[in-house]
């Protein structure tokens, strides 16, 4: 079986990704792709950037497409996720997964990218079309005040 | 023939008071578990993880050899009770996997005062004079006693012992069986230990991503630090560079696994300060 999760510094092959899912004994496939948006809180978005503690992030994400696994006995699962520079409308993740019925198919693609986005150590940079940029997440919690920002969540320990 | 000696770890508690697992607690470097398995290794033949039936899959207890409750709800007796169901020729090796400051010289202290004729020999708590039922070493001739005594429904290990024909010691090192089952407890296992290593320095590679790598101008690098924690070490390090992350809204990562802030630094970690994510 190939890598549940891989980084790519180049387009994502979904096919490929795809292609490794296909399983006699499965009756359902869902998909999830995020693309880059061109706004985001108010600001045009002109590109991209993501980077990743990549050591820790397919640690991490073995274990989330394993809980999935278990939690919804799908088949197969795999992920993918982009780092680099990206253009708006290029994909940066891509989720996908084979169970013998569709439910199983849905909850479980959509638990492991809920996951993704909560515990991976992946960081986001937007770069605006008013020339400023601005790290995701990082910017509104700079010191003192803390613990009210919904995102990151220091404290969830998987 | 003597009876061969097998340890047990038990990690069955439900880490309430913690409000999270004790067995995956860091010290040195390492789980609680891993370090109560690691002390235990050299003087048994084989070494045992007491799990409940529903932390069987758990990926830290499923790397080692485990052995399942088979009664609920009665806490750690039920371990070992478990465990001499199973191997009932043997004696045990028993140690709770939240003792943070236990040390080789204590256990092998304790295995050089073990008297087999006895059912039982253990330490005499330093701060109660109690017997430690979580560090002691179980005879298998303590096997229909220990099970009568559950039958009659009671089910407190530390009583077993005030009542049943066991061997008591003195601890040689009064700290040694602290257990931590707080936060605060941990904390202050992990500050003596700290203490302990206060006069060291240590060299460890810091990796900086996203905006501390821009804060700090620079992807890695390798320094000499006194500081003896991650906590301490960010603090150090925002002193040399402008951070504006709060370390509240970060996680630290010991050698590429999520680590604790209070954990003791080793020489040769690698850490990672990891500021709130946005992937996907």
């Amino acid at each position: 079986m190939t890598a549940p999760f891989s980084f790519s510094r180049v387009p994502i092959d979904v096919s490929a990704l795809r292609a490794a899912l296909a399983d006699p004994a499965c009756g359902g496939y869902v998909a999830f792709e995020g693309w880059v948006r061109d706004h985001n809180d108010g600001q045009r978005v002109r590109h991209l950037e993501y980077e990743a503690y990549e050591a820790l992030a397919l640690r991490e994400a073995e274990r989330i497409v394993a809980e999935a696994v278990v939690r919804f006995r799908i088949a197969h699962a795999a992920c993918a996720h982009r780092v680099g520079d990206l253009a708006v409308g290029e994909l940066a993740v891509w989720v996908g997964v084979s169970a013998a019925h569709r439910d199983e198919a849905f909850r479980a693609c959509r638990y492991i990218i809920d996951e993704i986005k909560q515990r991976l150590p992946i960081w986001k940079k937007e770069h605006y079309v008013s020339g400023d940029s601005g790290w995701v997440n990082c910017e509104r919690c700079a010191a003192p005040h803390s613990h009210e920002h919904g995102h990151g969540e220091p404290g969830a320990h998987p | 023939m003597s009876a061969p000696l097998y340890g047990l770890v038990l990690t069955g508690g439900r880490s309430s008071r913690m409000g999270k697992d004790k067995a995956a607690l860091r010290v040195g470097g390492r789980t609680q578990l891993e370090h109560a398995l690691a002390l235990l290794a050299p003087h048994v033949a084989r070494t045992f993880v007491s799990v409940r039936s529903d932390q069987r899959a758990d990926p830290l207890r499923g790397k080692f050899e485990q052995i399942e409750d088979t009664r609920e709800n009665l806490g750690p007796i039920a371990g070992i009770i478990a465990a001499q169901e199973r191997y009932p020729e043997s004696a045990w090796l028993v140690l709770a996997c939240d003792l943070p400051l236990l040390d080789a010289a204590t256990l092998e202290f304790l295995l050089r005062a073990r008297a087999p004729q006895r059912l039982a020999t253990a330490f005499r708590s330093s701060r109660d004079r109690l017997p430690e039922p979580l560090c002691a070493v179980y005879e298998p001739a303590s096997r229909s006693t220990l099970a009568a005594y559950v039958a009659r429904g009671q089910h407190c290990p530390r009583k077993f012992l005030m009542g049943a024909d066991v061997h008591l010691i003195d601890e040689p090192n009064p700290r040694a069986l602290d257990n931590a089952n707080t936060p605060e407890e941990y904390a202050s296992a992990m500050s003596t230990m700290g203490e302990a290593a206060a006069a060291a320095t240590r060299h460890v590679t810091v990796q900086y991503f996203a905006l501390l790598r821009e804060q700090a101008g620079r992807g890695t690098e390798s320094l000499v630090t006194a500081a003896r924690t991650p906590r301490e070490l960010y603090a150090e390090l925002a002193q040399r560079y402008p951070f504006s992350l709060d370390p509240a809204v970060l996680r630290v990562a010991i050698n590429s696994e999520f680590g604790d802030w209070s954990a003791p630094l080793t020489d040769g970690d690698s850490i990672v300060f990891i500021p709130p994510v946005a992937g996907g």
